[in-house]
């Protein structure tokens, strides 16, 4: 019993830290209706400046200076690359995404080398009992620290102008022109906020246990992809349930996968992709999403 | 996802409406077929730019049947890789240009192709510490055998792929890349595992496509397995463009033009989406099969690692550097993506930011990846229609009258 519980205090860590990533990918698709397959880049560029300067400036500053760094490159991507193809469709921007993510990828991969980098943090691999369950401390942090970041997200998504011109885009981009809502704007700011909270999650996905950030981190940031879309890749509750379902899902498969064969050699790391499949046969737009009504 | 990729080319004459009305521009003759033609064609196109273009493709098809008696070993490899690959990619230009359904998982039907063919032509074996299964069957049947496995892989996928639209079906066949790597680095009875697994090489008539302490000396030129594996791979590669060139001119490729610019009023029109899209899922997936085979027999090894999500984008970039929706272009693509980190790895001492090994700096396959993200986005933001967009500038009248007739299927994507 006290396995399970473990087992889903560190998943629900861990889908929130994940949903994190899948807020990102949604808020861009609502205000922008594109999906970025930058976004794992992004998480990584983040990383990279909080482990690269947490030794000269301390932890904290650092991780100012990755959230700020992957908010500043979010918006760059945004500002260089998707306006000047404002007249594209979707399917073409998320495409150039693609494009992107590979450039961005590469070029920190290399910096990063076959090293595994600390990040820093303060918390390290200690733990905390509470009532026979053991938690690490970097875990509850990752939970405490998600939930807040996506509460102030989510107010201020409702209840600021920002928040308000961004769903009045997302709704009906000419109209909200009209309106007076600055497109150009909305969406940097869109890519900007994904960014920081990518850089956010990178922290989290590099503590305990963990050792720290590598090359393949981006393949976690890419797993909050499924969370995105089994959730619904326009909803931001979505978004959420989709990464505490990834988050639980994954950690039960590494749990126990000792009792059964097919759960061993890596299966965790495939089986958001599985949940992802079996849920879009059920709802192709996802738990939350928003069905799409056609008539032929 | 309200819109497929590419979106629709509101100012090009429609594929359908194209095909059958004359243009003002095109030459008279060209749109209306004789009575009682030969066929499909219209008998004026065999005048004068007709024999040019055959002389054009003989003289083509000499310099490529000719290409084994002077390139050394390095550009035969290369050569066949960019074959392989060119084949890849037009199977996914099917699907992701002129049908518009975003692929991220080619690389999964490239291993199920690739792996098939193994196991099949395989002998049993005991290899480091486990068995390896096979059976042995001749290579040309196992082969043809993979490539209609790799076609029902995806037809098994279609149902899912049907039900999505858009960047939702491309992360969709991402999870297929992931599944797929993770049971081929389980399956290690039949792929080897992580190490791999030699591939058996083929057999055509008693002639075994592979190198052999005496060689068969053709013109003076030993023929080793590479050179071997050329003329195949030649005519396999002119197979699958002419085919595709049927697929996408013709009748199905007027259909998924429709389909990706509109599928309600594709619908509308009376035709068959469902089937459509299920059905050039299951054409790109037997290309993509065809691909891996020919991939790992110019390999001679499979490596699960290698069928991974990199290699799904390579396969994407071709189709977006080469133009979406055309057939030359993906070859083109092909031909770029998979020659430039050879030929930076081979001429990396000679190009100023490209670091030799130890060295800092990118490494030439980083180079090459680097590079060709950002023709990927280049391409699609100052030159939306690929390589392939260049050509029409400088091309013969017959060819644009072509494309007129055709109803250019290969629409900019804006």
């Amino acid at each position: 019993m006290t396995a399970l519980a473990e087992l889903l205090v560190n998943g629900l860590a861990s889908g929130a830290v994940y949903a994190l990533v899948a807020l990102g990918f949604v808020i861009v698709h609502r205000s922008t209706e594109v999906i970025n397959f930058a976004h794992p880049s992004l998480l990584l560029a983040g990383g990279y400046l909080v482990a690269v300067l947490h030794d000269d400036i301390g932890f904290w500053p650092a991780l100012g200076a990755g959230v700020a760094g992957a908010a500043a490159l979010g918006a760059l991507v945004e500002f260089v690359v998707l306006r000047r193809l404002r007249s594209g469709s979707h399917g073409t921007l998320s495409i150039v995404t693609i494009g992107v993510d590979i450039v961005l990828t590469v070029e920190i991969a290399r910096r990063i080398g076959a090293e595994v980098l600390p990040l820093g943090d303060p918390w390290g691999d200690r733990v905390v009992q509470v009532g026979g369950v053991t938690i690490a401390q970097a875990r509850i942090a990752a939970l405490g620290v998600a939930v807040a970041a996506i509460t102030v997200f989510l107010l201020a998504f409702k209840y600021t102008s920002w928040g308000v011109a961004m769903r009045a885009a997302a709704e009906d981009r000419a109209t909200a022109a009209l309106m007076g809502v600055r497109l150009g704007r909305v969406s940097a700011g869109a890519w900007a906020v994904a960014g920081a909270l990518a850089a956010l999650a990178a922290l989290f996905l590099c503590v305990f246990p963990t050792p720290g950030l590598d090359r393949a981190t981006s393949f976690a940031a890419l797993k909050a992809l499924p969370a995105a879309v089994i959730g619904g890749v326009d909803s931001t509750t979505g978004a959420l349930a989709g990464g505490l379902l990834i988050g639980v899902t994954e950690a039960l498969a590494v749990g126990y996968q000792d009792e059964a064969a097919l759960l061993r050699g890596g299966f965790a790391d495939i089986a958001p992709y599985l949940l992802m499949i079996v849920v879009l046969l059920i709802r192709p737009t996802g738990l939350f999403g928003t069905r799409e009504l056609a008539r032929a | 996802m309200p819109d497929s990729i590419p979106p629709s080319g509101r100012r090009d004459p429609g594929p359908a409406g194209a095909g059958t009305l004359a243009d003002p521009a095109a030459p008279a003759g060209v749109a209306s077929p004789p009575p009682g033609g030969d066929g499909a064609r219209p008998a004026s196109r065999a005048g004068r730019g007709g024999w040019a273009r055959a002389a054009a493709g003989l003289a083509a098809a000499a310099a490529v049947c000719a290409v084994p008696f002077y390139a050394e070993a390095f550009w035969l490899q290369a050569g066949l890789f960019a074959m392989a690959a060119a084949i890849g990619a037009i199977g996914l230009n099917l699907l992701t240009g002129v049908a518009g359904q975003l692929s991220m998982g080619h690389a999964f039907f490239l291993a199920v192709g690739a792996y098939t063919y193994v196991w099949l032509a395989a002998e049993p074996e005991r290899a480091a510490g486990h068995t390896l299964h096979g059976l042995g069957w001749p290579p040309p049947l196992a082969a043809a055998v993979a490539v209609a496995a790799a076609g029902i892989a995806g037809g098994l996928f279609s149902p899912i792929a049907g039900r999505l639209r858009g960047a939702s079906l491309g992360i969709a066949t991402l999870a297929l890349v992931f599944l797929g790597q993770h049971v081929l680095f389980r399956a290690e009875a039949v792929t080897g595992g992580v190490n791999g697994r030699a591939v058996p090489p083929m057999e055509i008539l008693g002639l075994r496509l592979a190198d052999s302490p005496e060689p068969p000396v053709v013109l003076g030129v030993p023929f080793g397995g590479l050179e071997m594996l050329w003329f195949p791979g030649a005519a396999l590669l002119a197979l699958a463009a002419w085919f595709a060139r049927g697929v996408v001119y013709g009748r199905p490729g007027r259909a998924l033009t429709t389909i990706r610019d509109h599928e309600i009023a594709a619908g509308a029109m009376g035709v068959p989406v469902a089937r459509y899209r299920a059905g050039v899922f299951v054409v790109s997936s037997v290309y993509a099969g065809l691909a891996g085979v020919l991939l790992a027999l110019v390999f001679q090894r499979a490596v699960p690692e290698y069928f991974g999500l990199a290699l799904a984008l390579d396969y994407l970039a071709m189709i977006v550097i080469g133009g979406l929706g055309s057939v030359g272009g993906a070859a083109a693509g092909a031909v770029f993506v998979s020659l430039l980190p050879q030929l930076l790895t081979r001429y990396g001492d000679a190009i100023p930011f490209v670091a030799q090994p130890g060295e800092e700096g990118l490494s030439p396959s980083e180079a090459a990846r680097v590079l060709y993200g950002a023709a990927f986005v280049a391409v699609l933001l100052y030159l939306p229609r690929g390589l392939r967009g260049l050509l029409p500038r400088c091309a013969a009248p017959a060819s644009r009258a072509r494309a007129v007739r055709a109803g250019d299927a290969g629409d900019p994507p804006r």
